[in-house]
């Protein structure tokens, strides 16, 4: 039986309100299926299941906020849960009150202790961690195999129960919903940026980029394409990013349990910026494997849904790598700051005109500087250039992107 | 289509992207996506519900001649059947 849980939409999140429940009890739903929305700091998510079944009766009412990782429904094999609802063993189904500001987790039906014993998969030193900063393991969710805790599901779990408390103490009595939301992204974003800032020690390379050519071939393409088909140059370096990323791929993961998990999809976070202030990195899914075209739609979908808060839990949470894109404005360079636990972040400034000395000519190119900030627990400057040389290389084949 | 339906058209694309701004209070001869703070994406966007609504197709290299209210007007009227 599998239990569908309060995800946590990024580093930065401690609890959820389940605004609305999208199926029944006793619907069939596919991996991937959108069950539920929930509200968070950084507004409305859709949510999507992850794995196939039926789902049980609901633990959670709409309009409850809960913690994240709070089971808020069973998922009932398909096969067994017909056959056991013959048999009548089902456990009773248990259903909380509405008590929308609770911030306890909501009940669990007890009669499951293999589950519990599972969650409870939890290393030495990561008790050992749990008890210098006071976190009671039971309470934390893992994220390791099988739900294993680990070393930095502890070091959330008590950043959660410090900034929780400072949130509480310092915003509880805002009652406007457009303030509270605001406050509350910056909040979000202040707490993963802090973070980064004091566990991660940045590296940083910077390397100017001629465009001419890849621009030249995209400005002949989009000739040739209907208005609505025509692609951005943010595409052009989207997909540049991911094919260098083949090449390095040790930029393309995770630091966790004091060691690079590399991974192998290719989940890019794509700064979005939003026009009340603040700023979310959804994922563009797969983009190695996306044509440029199928690209742009992707990115446009993408932009469309964040700023109308239509994304999906999974865009939010599986990301490998985050790209910023600053050169809507005038600026020249970017120094990103990585969201942890990822180990790098691309920023691309403003193409522009630019001289340019090349076989003894000066001439005048249009440009764009590229930066790295990279993990330097994880990769080396050596490696960091390796990537930028091959994002250039990449770039000027734009045919081939 | 008179020059003030044509801004009307305008007006009301610009406060589709940018529905917090007030495009009257933007100067006829100044850059609107800095003004408005509009993106690459958005400004697409711009051209694309420009060229439904008035059937006029700004190419991409004439993208620069409509960065202003007063050259996006220009630019369409010179254009429009």
């Amino acid at each position: 039986m599998g239990e569908f849980r309060m995800p946590s939409l990024g580093a930065d999140m401690e609890a959820g309100r389940l605004v609305e429940w999208l199926v029944k009890p006793g619907d069939r739903c596919r991996r991937g299926d959108i069950v539920a929305t929930v509200e968070t700091q950084k507004g409305l998510f859709e949510v999507e299941i992850f794995e196939d079944g039926i789902i049980g009766e609901a633990l959670v009412q709409a309009g409850q906020r809960v913690p994240v990782g709070t089971v808020l429904a069973m998922i009932n094999p398909e096969g067994a849960a017909a056959a056991a609802e013959k048999a009548g063993t089902v456990p009773p189904p248990v259903t909380v009150k509405a008590e929308p500001e609770q911030l306890k987790p909501a009940e669990v039906p007890s009669e499951r202790p293999p589950v519990r014993a599972e969650r409870l998969a939890c290393s030495p030193s990561a008790r050992r961690l749990a008890a210098e900063l006071g976190v009671n393991v039971e309470d934390v969710r893992g994220t390791g195999p099988h739900g294993a805790i680990q070393r930095i599901d502890i070091e959330q779990a008590a950043q959660k129960a410090a900034s929780s408390a400072e949130a509480a103490a310092a915003s509880r009595p805002l009652p406007a919903a457009a303030g509270t939301l605001q406050q509350g992204m910056r909040q979000a974003i202040a707490a993963a940026m802090s973070r980064s800032n004091r566990e991660i020690p940045h590296y940083y390379l910077e390397m100017e980029i001629d465009m001419s050519r890849p621009l030249h071939w995209l400005e002949g393409e989009n000739l040739k394409r209907p208005i609505r088909e025509r692609l951005l140059p943010a595409v052009l370096l989207l997909k540049g990013v991911a094919k260098a990323l083949r090449d390095v791929p040790e930029l393309n993961g995770y630091w966790l349990d004091e060691r690079l998990q590399v991974k192998q999809e290719l989940h890019i976070g794509f700064a979005v910026a939003l026009r009340g202030g603040g700023l979310i990195t959804p994922a563009i899914h797969h983009v190695d494997k996306l044509g440029l075209t199928e690209l742009m739609k992707a990115m446009g979908d993408l932009v469309e849904r964040t700023r109308a808060g239509r994304l999906r839990s999974s865009e939010m949470t599986d990301t490998t790598i985050t790209v910023t894109n600053l050169g809507d404005l005038g600026v020249r360079a970017v120094y990103g700051v990585i969201y942890p636990p990822q180990v790098a972040l691309v920023a691309f400034g403003r193409i522009m005109e630019r001289p340019w000395a090349e076989g003894g000519m000066l001439g005048v190119r249009r440009t764009v500087t590229v930066t790295l900030a990279a993990d330097h627990r994880a990769t080396d400057g050596h490696r960091g250039s390796q990537f930028l040389e091959a994002l250039n290389r990449h770039l000027q084949l734009p045919e081939e992107l | 289509m008179t020059e003030k339906e044509l801004k009307e058209i305008v007006f009301t694309e610009l406060k589709k992207i940018a529905p917090e701004c007030d495009p009257d209070d933007v100067d006829p001869d100044e850059n609107i996506r800095e003004a408005l703070d509009i993106d690459s994406y958005s400004f697409l966007q711009l051209i694309i519900a420009l060229s439904d609504s008035t059937g006029v197709d700004i190419v991409e290299a004439d993208y620069e001649k409509v960065f202003t209210l007063e050259g996006m007007l220009r630019y369409l009227s010179a254009r429009i059947d």
